[in-house]
């Protein structure tokens, strides 16, 4: 179910404002993309065009052909909603439901869309998300306590717990461990380990030894000058992205010796 | 000059900063508030009015202490027990006329109260027929849901598409300003217009509760319409982005997460905007007018409410009307208080649990 995204010449505005430029890149279906590179340059703008999140700011558009399954997402006849049912994505802050408890947490996306489901149907879903999300053996014996109450790392699993639970073809990940310690991020990045073999992953990082670890190709976006809009510097196989850079300025800002 | 030049950096006195300060005993507020007191007493034996007693009594207080405080504590301290004195003081002032008036109320009211009081309408059948309060208390009943019907869906509604759909575009801003204007418009004309209206579409001299209610959904529209919106944007736009990304339409997405977020201050807000208008007197003497008898049927004929009947009451006013306007103000009020509490208590029980 894992699919591949195709990117020709997308360039981002908000309003007339120019945020990303000239953007091409094949993501390849069950890998984790990474994309790195400073702030303020684009990249989680980039990530949330790929699933039309980015048009809920007023004035957000996209030029450009994105492609997954044969279909242009930008399509004029494309459902936004239709597009993110099978795009699904995890946010920097974790954002469970306040008004939902731990189980409706899980089967938000579910009833939101699907209405009734039957009550062994739902059981079934709730732990298996949750076990994707290696949170089953934490919450399984609160699942109708509110999802506010679980600690920040915690809440991060259920959000994608409640992200795979609608089973998406591709996840995207804006920044998923930056507000988290570092045994909740360990607990993330090896659940991303597992999760790419069914799904396609790309993660917005600001932690490049997170992109090194978790992703199989990395994208370096970066400002041309400031004020000027953001842009692809380099994307290539995270070994060689990390190794022999094509680009300087992707060694440089790999190695530290940035601006 | 060489000595000057050779001699060891001159090692600098540390000076000493005393962390303790000067400070008036704890009891300090306690003695020069009791000795303002006395005073005000003193005044109040010898002759003085209560106001001026009073007001003696707190100028003393809160220029005695402050200067004490300065002798003492120094400028911060003695700023400090000025602006203390002040707050109290306000608060005070804020608060005398409201406890004077709900006493006034329960003391004059309360007795007035037993079963037939509010089992019994105006209307007699025979002479010795004790009278009550029964026909008002249905009429500002039916009158205000009648009201809250009107008013409820619209105001969310308006407040829905104001936060959710309209963001600041033309009509967004127009509503508002319109929303602004509404508030502030006097109940008496709010009546004028449902006079008017109804007069257009029944003829002259039409009179029903549900004119009174669509007087009062009048006030109570924007009311409700400002408290939802509040509401609305206090929901973090993270738990709109999450139900969006995971492919739910946006109606849904307000119906399912937004509304249900802020429901507890919505309801809150309606509770408020309803407590506001059943005390409404002025729309209703025009459209709603004003009888003796029970009318349970909102869209026809006169019905009373309990500041109707009030008015009229004092109007009268002969003594046995009067015990029955205080014992209706006492109903009303009580009324109001309810609505308070059973607010109070829902929006407690369906605000989000957060363990």
């Amino acid at each position: 179910m894992a699919k591949s995204i195709d990117i020709s010449d997308v360039d981002i505005y908000y309003g007339d404002f120019l945020a990303v430029q000239g953007v091409n890149m094949t993501i390849r279906a069950g890998a984790v993309t990474a994309f790195i590179g400073p702030s303020g340059c684009g990249k989680s703008t980039f990530l949330r065009s790929l699933n039309r999140m980015h048009e809920v700011i007023p004035g957000a558009r996209v030029e450009g052909k994105i492609v997954v399954d044969g279909q242009d997402l930008y399509d004029p006849g494309v459902d936004p909603v239709a597009v993110r049912r099978q795009i699904g994505m995890v946010f920097q802050r974790p954002n469970p439901f306040p008004t939902m408890s731990i189980y409706d947490n899980v089967l938000a996306g579910l009833k939101l869309n699907a209405g009734k489901l039957r009550k062994s149907e739902a059981d079934d879903v709730v732990e298996r998300s949750l076990r994707g999300a290696n949170l089953w053996n934490e919450v399984k014996d609160r699942l109708g306590k509110p999802g506010m109450g679980l600690s920040g790392g915690q809440q991060q699993r259920l959000c994608i717990a409640r992200a795979i639970a609608v089973e998406p073809q591709v996840l995207l990940m804006d920044e998923p461990c930056s507000a988290l310690d570092p045994i909740s991020t360990s607990a993330i990045e090896d659940l991303i380990h597992e999760l790419k073999d069914d799904y396609t992953i790309v993660i917005v990082t600001h932690n490049m030894q997170q992109a090194a670890r978790v992703s199989d190709d990395t994208g370096f976006f970066n400002l041309k000058a400031t004020g000027q809009p953001g842009h692809l510097v380099e994307f290539n196989p995270t070994k060689k992205m990390f190794a022999n850079p094509d680009d300087p300025a992707t060694e440089a800002y790999i190695s530290g010796r940035f601006g | 000059m060489t000595t000057t030049l050779l001699a060891a950096p001159e090692e600098k006195e540390r000076v000493h900063v005393p962390l303790v300060r000067p400070r008036l005993p704890r009891l300090a507020p306690a003695v020069v508030g009791g000795t303002a007191t006395a005073l005000a007493l003193l005044l109040l034996v010898l002759g003085t009015g209560l106001v001026t007693a009073a007001a003696t009594g707190a100028l003393v207080h809160l220029l005695v202490l402050p200067l004490w405080a300065l002798a003492v504590e120094g400028r911060r301290g003695a700023t400090d027990r000025m602006m203390t004195g002040l707050v109290w003081a306000t608060f005070t002032i804020a608060v005398v006329p409201l406890v004077s008036l709900l006493w006034r109320v329960v003391s004059e009211g309360a007795g007035r109260i037993d079963g037939t009081f509010l089992s019994y309408s105006f209307f007699r059948t025979q002479i010795e027929q004790p009278v009550g309060i029964y026909h008002a208390i249905i009429g500002t009943l039916l009158v205000t849901l009648g009201a809250a019907a009107i008013s409820v869906p619209v105001g969310v509604m308006a407040a829905i598409y104001l936060v959710e759909y309209g963001k600041g575009n033309k009509l967004a801003k127009a509503i508002t300003f319109l929303v602004d204007v509404m508030t502030g418009i006097p109940s008496i004309v709010a009546g004028l217009f449902a006079f008017a209206l109804f007069t257009l579409i029944f003829g002259p001299a039409h009179v029903s509760g549900f004119g009174g209610s669509v007087a009062l959904s009048l006030l109570m529209v924007p009311i409700v319409v400002r408290a939802t919106e509040e509401m609305l944007r206090l929901v973090p736009d993270d738990l709109r982005e999450a139900s969006y990304a995971l492919g739910t339409p946006k109606w849904r997405t307000i119906v399912k997460i937004v509304l249900p977020t802020a429901l507890g201050g919505i309801l809150t807000g309606i509770t408020l905007a309803t407590a506001r208008v059943i005390g409404e007197t002025a729309p209703l003497l025009l459209i709603a007018g004003a009888t003796d008898r029970t009318n349970m049927n909102l869209f026809d004929g006169a019905m009373t409410t309990l500041p109707v009947l009030i008015y009229g009451q004092n109007l009268r006013g002969d003594a046995p009307a009067e015990a029955i306007a205080w014992g209706a103000a006492f109903v009303l009020i009580v009324i109001v208080m309810v609505l308070n509490l059973v607010a109070r208590i829902v929006g407690r029980v369906l605000a989000p649990p957060t363990r």
